[in-house]
């Protein structure tokens, strides 16, 4: 066997130095963040009352009810299930759309292109903010407030953090439009008014639908956890069965939830292919 | 100026006009149709939902007239003509607020390191079998389809009250979410140095360490930061199932009408999210340039 030539390391050394001899600060600068952030969370988990002997106990607690749940069982209950399912879908759709035709307005004022001032614009965008920073949880406790328990309440509090998305993402949409066609309006003698119809909306519709079904898909997901709280849908029942450890009805209240989110995001992503074609792949 | 521009001949243009006529036409009838069988969801929706109008018109006042509610104080004045008053529970709120950060970020670093040892069996050109890859990948899709609080719901019951709950749901969401978008850049790391590695005859292990790693660590901090902002939020309502934070006095203040402590709660936890947003934003851009912002 040939022997491999020894590296010259004195001369390598020489030649590349800032490899060879790198600064303590770049050298320590990965090991000293990681170190940092494991100290960070070994203080989180003596804060947070973690112990071995909980943990334990708990996983022990978990893998029984694991094996309580198998196999899933609805009872006598799937009719009152499959319309509480309904109902969440409901919410969702209902909830979105709500949202969608409250958000296109204001994402106009929130828009640079269409409103130059930042006077306006700046509260438009902070109050948008605002709205999204609360959990779509937190807005259901304030619609049960106001409207009572029941689904209604989670259509409200779904449209209102939407809303908010929503005003954000639309804005944004129309500022990443062509100006050109907006030009072209103008030139032919077109108002305001016209722009907005005949050179924004045409590229910027098929980009809001996208986002609108994307949404539809995601808030499927969101309608399910408002019933916790006691804003309607299958939530409602998934909370109750678990409060009084109904562990196999649980199990089959989930495998609906999944089944149900796997069929809105197959149906949703063949319908946002049809709309912006090709563009929906990237 | 008048006869400057030119006109088809007419039996051309005809057949053109047809044609185009066509065109639209059938666009507008999909478009219709599409419109159609939309508000018939809707129809169908808003029966399911009990969606009453009347209840919202006649409701919409109060909506606003609690806005008004929560930022006036027991008094009658404004809440912000008297900040003490409207904060008198600040040292309680901000440990809760101290709490949830805590919860997020333990959550969101033992889902990170979760979904970080399991990517590489979910990533197709990492695999090293076939129906290690199905196993893992319906496990992570199954963990980041169950909403977190559904989770919390059940870790409540099985390690009892408490921010362990909250914790440990929160880590298998993100673990589930956090698992999957790191096994697309994985996917789409280039394999030329895992090639290279392993014909120095370097064992699986080696090969993630030293050609895939190098390629993937910012994209992967990049996510979990994102992740940990995600998680602040899902943090501050954990609370509401009995699983720590500050969402359990929130529900409390919600719950029992205590008007100006549900606006004081509330700006304190709009406060932190905005921050903790604009922190991470300016860490990700600063650690990994503009473009792993998008």
């Amino acid at each position: 066997m040939s022997q491999l030539p020894k590296p010259d390391t004195g001369a390598l050394r020489t030649k590349y130095p800032d490899v060879f001899d790198r600064p303590a600060s770049a050298r320590l600068a990965m090991p000293a963040t990681i170190l940092a952030a494991f100290a960070i969370f070994v203080f989180g988990l003596v804060d947070l009352d973690f112990s071995p002997a909980k943990l334990m106990s708990g996983l022990s607690q978990l893998g029984w009810i694991t094996v309580m749940m198998i196999p899933p069982d609805p009872g006598s209950s799937l009719p009152a299930y499959l319309a509480a399912l309904g109902e969440t879908l409901s919410i969702a759709l209902l909830g979105t759309t709500l949202a969608a035709v409250a958000a296109l307005p204001v994402s106009l004022l929130a828009a640079r292109n269409i409103v130059p001032s930042n006077l306006l614009r700046f509260p438009v965008r902070r109050f948008l903010d605002s709205i999204r920073g609360v959990d779509t949880l937190i807005w259901a406790l304030v619609w049960i407030n106001v409207v009572g328990l029941g689904p209604f309440a989670g259509v409200l509090a779904i449209a209102l953090s939407d809303f908010g998305a929503f005003g954000k993402l639309f804005s944004e949409a129309i500022e990443a439009a062509d100006r050109k066609q907006v030009e072209g309006i103008r030139a032919a003698g077109g108002n305001a008014l016209h722009e907005i119809r005949f050179g924004l909306m045409p590229q910027v519709l098929p980009v809001i639908a996208g986002q609108v079904l994307y949404f539809i898909e995601s808030n499927t997901r969101s309608a399910t956890i408002i019933g916790i709280v006691g804003a309607g849908g299958i939530g409602l029942q998934l909370a109750e069965q678990i409060r009084v450890l109904e562990w196999q009805k649980v199990s089959f209240l989930i495998l609906m939830i999944l089944v149900a989110v796997a069929a809105i995001d197959w149906i949703s992503g063949k319908l946002r292919f049809a709309i912006i074609g090709q563009r929906a792949l990237a | 100026m008048a006869n400057a521009i030119s006109t088809l001949p007419d039996q051309q243009l005809a057949v053109l006009n047809d044609t185009y006529r066509k065109a639209v036409a059938r666009k507008r009838l999909k478009v219709t149709l599409a419109a159609v069988v939309f508000f018939a969801a809707l129809i169908v929706a808003a029966i399911g939902a009990e969606v009453n109008l009347r209840t919202l018109f006649s409701y919409f006042g109060n909506f606003v007239s609690y806005f008004d509610r929560i930022f006036t104080l027991e008094d009658g004045t404004r809440v912000w003509t008297n900040f003490g008053e409207w904060f008198w529970g600040w040292q309680k709120w901000l440990k809760m607020l101290g709490e949830t950060i805590l919860i997020s970020y333990v959550g969101t670093l033992a889902g990170a390191v979760l979904a970080f040892v399991l990517n590489f069996f979910a990533a197709q050109n990492t695999s090293p079998a076939p129906w290690l890859r199905f196993v893992i990948r319906r496990l992570l899709e199954f963990a980041r389809t169950v909403p977190g609080i559904v989770f919390a719901l059940i870790f409540v019951i099985a390690f009892g009250l408490g921010p362990m709950g909250g914790v440990l749901a929160i880590a298998v969401h993100s673990a589930g979410a956090l698992g999957k978008l790191f096994s697309e850049i994985v996917e789409n790391a280039d394999m030329k140095p895992v090639e290279g590695v392993r014909s120095t005859g370097a064992s699986w292990l080696s090969c993630m360490r030293f050609a895939v790693l190098p390629q993937v660590t910012a994209g992967y901090a990049s996510y979990a930061l994102l992740r940990f902002e995600i998680n602040v939020r899902e943090a501050s309502v954990m609370g509401f199932v009995g699983a720590g934070g500050i969402g359990q006095e929130l529900v409390v203040a919600i719950r029992k009408f205590y008007y100006s402590d549900v606006s004081a709660i509330l700006v304190t936890i709009i406060v932190t999210v905005f921050v903790i947003d604009i922190t991470t934003g300016w860490l990700r851009g600063k650690l990994f340039g503009t473009e792993a912002r998008a």
